[in-house]
């Protein structure tokens, strides 16, 4: 009876069940699968970080015995003695005040997505600064190859774009955004989605058969069409297009769960539980949703990728975030609009081909790891 | 006279596990040898690798020989094997719906066989497949010629795989679990047609069976196999006399036995009066109700306090159905009293608070706990309904309590499904059902996925819960020899409806319908009674 007095001790170690724990491990096996993880989430995490790796102003700044935190605080120019509403720390003034008064902490690129830098010496878009020589990088600076700005953190590594805004800075703030709209638009997706193929493949009948009819008829509906029409009219938001978005994306995962749900609600298990008296909902969400849920997981890195694909698309038409937003769309149409720059297209290009590849390459790996056989080996 | 078959030192094995270690056994000309051993004791396995049927290379064979007519069937080439295959020996297989390719007809399908090995094409095909048709005791075979196998019941399947392995005239039949998905009356007929085409054509046969009462009926010789091994084999009327092995002793053992304790009267648990299960069978384009299944046509059935009601039919009589319907899992017409309330026109929220009372096992322990849920969650789940106010230290002292009553470690309770036997798996069903502490307990064939010896323990473990807490039991199988062994009255049923009724003494000893009679005399004795029920 020791067992029963010390329950702890006969508990199995670990907070995954064993199918789970067998899952994982399967997972971590993959060596492609596991590394495209890892590279991915470094550089979302990274990204998500973006104001504090590439921004126009300080990360921390000490001005008069004064910490400030300009990287996430506005202060008003008056403060070091300007009288603009807001600080240009870019600005040589601002600049060498600060630096007569403390220090300032930049991040590794001067720029923010929105930075037109005035002092490049050609006309935009600009080649990256490792193609040409410091005197012809720095020959825009007032104080030419001695002035504080001509060091390596001021470059355009990977250029400008036509308006004159650093390519790098506009790639990690574009890889932010793509990612958080492709998360947020697949997690709610899927939400509205395994919730409507629950219902219909539990009560099946005429709840079925009306959803499934209607679902039918939406599918049919030009979504891209829709998505310019609707576009045109509404001025386009991030929420705003997620929700247009969402429209249409949310049937995908529909066929699926209604499946499996189909399938597994004769179990002997799940009768088991209507005869102990649970409640539908309950059956639904302990009984059968784990059945689902592999179908689900299995899906969603593809639909993510699906999300980022048709987001940049929409950015490439025109049609997507408003203007002047960071995007990955939006560079690969100025890489279109300036053959001459190529760096501007091949940027936006293994930006998103290595993005996808990685989402792809930790979807079939996520694919295996749920496939029961594979675990045979 | 020298062996037909002769398997010597037979190993098989699959990856790293040794399926078969071993097995030597004889079979002479016209002599019917039984194999028989729990599952997984590696019987069909043997069988297989006579024929090199199994997954190769998954399977291999690391020694052993197979002569077959003094020839090496382990070293033969595959074009000798395929002379050998459906020529010399052929097999029948468990399941005679997938055995059967569902998109040829019986013509096509045995025809196939006679084209290969005999070179028989149309009308020579065709005359030869309604010999045999006839031979295996299937009526105006000229008309089943295009039929499909879907179109023929489990019986008349199994005969036409009969027919097929017959095509050839084999030496050597080998019969893998011929019988075991099949209803016991059909069972009787198909041994019985097994054992007159086997005099009549003077071949051998291999019998592989979990059922002993086969062996006995049908075996010159018994080999009795478990863990890959052979550990007893003689003359059947020796092994079963005086069997030297324990294991052999322990399997003889294992028939339920016991009789059920005289039934406590008491008050009425449940009462259905004019109980209907109608389907509806819809056509044409408008889905009218043209007619309907009759799954349950007006049945009246009361049970008492303390008493196993044990119902008894074939598949397709209505019997698990009508469980099911008892405890409103499907719906019905007709009243339905559960302890002195109406429950018929309750809704589903309604009938909730009741469910407590009124607990079902299922058949199948493999598919009726949930593989994704610890066995305390399991077990616990009813009480989170039931029980709200337990707390989580008493619904876990509840748990171990229903453990320890049907015989598991209270340990077990943090272990998954997929790691118990299909007997514990059982015994953790009854224990989900027992932990809520219900009056009426429907069994829907709660022995009938299980091995024998096995299914006496089951048997033995209902009969201990129903004395320790005055269980009342409605018992569905049809398996009568369990039945037997539990119930204290019997309901027999067919077609939906009620054959007859009685303590369980008096349908067993003095049975006043036919179709009972035919229905024991197939189950208890294998035996084929005339008017009884027809493939």
């Amino acid at each position: 009876m020791n067992e029963v007095l010390n329950p702890a001790e006969t508990r199995p170690t670990g907070w995954l069940s064993p199918i789970n724990r067998r899952r994982l491990d399967n997972f971590r096996r993959n060596r492609r699968g596991r590394w495209s993880f890892w590279i991915f989430l470094v550089l979302f995490v990274v990204t998500l970080g973006a104001e504090f790796i590439a921004n126009d102003r300080p990360i921390i700044a000490m001005y008069k015995g004064e910490l400030l935190v300009p990287a996430l605080v506005n202060y008003p120019e008056a403060k070091f003695g300007g009288f603009l509403a807001l600080t240009d720390y870019r600005n040589p003034l601002n600049y060498e005040e600060i630096e007569a008064n403390g220090w300032m902490v930049w991040p590794p690129i001067r720029f923010s997505y929105s930075t037109v830098d005035t002092a490049v010496p050609v006309p935009f878009p600009s080649p990256p600064s490792w193609m040409m020589s410091w005197q012809e990088n720095c020959a825009g600076l007032p104080g030419g190859l001695q002035d504080p700005f001509c060091i390596n953190a001021n470059m355009h590594w990977l250029g400008t774009d036509a308006s004159g805004r650093d390519v790098l800075a506009r790639l990690i703030y574009g890889f932010r955004i793509s990612i958080l709209f492709g998360l947020t638009l697949t997690i709610i997706s899927s939400l509205v989605g395994v919730a409507a193929g629950a219902v219909q493949g539990y009560f099946g009948g005429w709840t079925d058969l009306i959803f499934q009819r209607f679902i039918e008829i939406w599918t049919s509906i030009p979504s891209l069409y829709v998505l310019l029409i609707i576009s045109s009219v509404i001025a386009p938001s991030f929420w705003v297009l997620l929700g247009i978005l969402l429209l249409f994306s949310w049937v995908s995962l529909v066929g699926i769960v209604r499946a499996e749900f189909l399938r597994a609600r004769n179990f002997e298990y799940v009768n088991a539980a209507r005869a102990l008296g649970v409640s539908n909902a309950t059956v639904m969400v302990r009984h059968l949703l784990p059945n689902a849920m592999v179908a689900t997981l299995t899906f969603m890195p593809f639909i993510l990728s699906g999300s980022v694909a048709t987001l940049t698309s929409l950015d490439f038409l025109g049609f997507g975030l408003p203007v002047g937003s960071p995007s990955l769309g939006e560079l690969l149409a100025q890489g279109k609009n300036n053959l001459q720059a190529p760096w501007l297209g091949i940027t936006g290009f293994a930006t998103i081909s290595v993005m996808l590849t990685l989402l792809v390459f930790i979807g079939e790996a996520v694919r295996d790891a749920f496939d029961p056989r594979k675990t045979l080996r | 006279m020298s062996a037909l078959l002769s398997i010597r030192d037979l190993y098989v094995r699959f990856g790293a596990t040794e399926a078969v270690r071993g097995v030597s056994l004889d079979i002479d000309p016209g002599e019917t040898v039984a194999l028989v051993g729990e599952s997984g004791s590696g019987k069909s396995v043997t069988a297989l690798s006579v024929l090199k049927l199994l997954p190769y290379p998954a399977a291999s064979h690391p020694k052993g020989a197979v002569l077959f007519k003094g020839r090496d069937l382990m070293t033969a080439t595959d074009a000798e094997l395929r002379q050998v295959r459906g020529s010399d020996i052929s097999m029948i297989f468990q399941e005679p719906m997938t055995s059967l390719n569902p998109v040829h007809t019986i013509e096509r399908q045995v025809g196939e066989i006679l084209a290969i090995h005999r070179g028989l094409r149309a009308n020579a095909a065709r005359a030869r497949t309604l010999e045999l048709l006839a031979q295996v005791g299937i009526t105006d075979p000229a008309s089943r010629l295009g039929a499909y196998p879907h179109q023929l019941s489990g019986g008349q399947r199994q005969r036409v795989m009969i027919a097929m392995a017959l095509a050839n005239e084999p030496d050597l039949l080998i019969a893998d679990e011929p019988t075991t998905a099949l209803d016991v009356t059909v069972q009787a007929q198909i041994l019985t047609l097994l054992k007159d085409l086997q005099q009549k054509l003077g071949m051998a046969m291999l019998f592989i069976t979990h059922d002993l009462a086969i062996v006995k009926k049908i075996a010159d010789r018994t080999c009795v196999m478990t863990e890959g091994e052979i550990v007893e084999q003689g003359p059947t009327e020796t092994i079963f006399s005086a069997p030297r092995h324990a294991y052999t002793r322990h399997l003889i053992a294992a028939e339920p036995k016991g009789r059920p304790a005289p039934a406590a009267s008491g008050g009425t648990i449940v009462e259905a009066q004019d109980l209907k299960i109608w389907f509806p069978i819809r056509a044409g384009l408008l889905r009218r109700t043209v007619g309907h299944v009759k799954a349950v046509d007006g049945i009246d059935i009361s049970i008492r306090e303390g008493e196993t009601l044990g119902i008894v039919g074939e598949s397709g009589s209505g019997k698990s159905t009508l469980g099911l319907a008892l405890l409103r899992l499907v719906s019905s017409t007709g009243r339905i009293v559960f302890l002195g309330e109406d429950i018929q026109g309750k809704s589903w929220k309604a009938m909730r608070p009741l469910r407590a009372n009124m607990q079902i096992v299922f058949q199948d322990p493999y598919g009726s706990l949930s593989p994704r849920m610890s066995v305390a969650e399991i077990i616990g789940e009813g009480l989170k309904v039931h029980a709200r106010g337990l707390g989580t230290a008493e619904r876990e002292a509840r748990v171990v309590a229903a453990l320890e009553d049907v015989g598991l470690e209270p340990a077990d309770r943090h272990r998954y499904p997929h790691e118990f036997s299909g007997g514990q798996r059982q015994r953790i069903a009854i224990a989900r059902a027992m932990v809520l502490s219900p009056r009426l307990l429907v069994l829907d064939e709660p022995t009938s996925a299980l091995d024998v010896s096995i299914q006496a323990q089951i048997v033995d473990l209902l009969r201990d819960l129903q004395a320790a807490k005055g269980l009342t039991y409605l018992f569905i199988s049809h398996d009568l020899r369990v039945v037997r062994a539990l119930a204290s009255r019997v309901v027999v049923m067919k077609d939906g409806r009620i054959v007859e009724e009685g303590s369980a003494v008096d349908i067993f000893e003095r049975p006043r319908e036919p179709y009972t009679k035919s229905l024991l005399a197939a189950a208890l004795n294998l035996a084929v009674v005339e008017g009884g029920a027809k493939t």
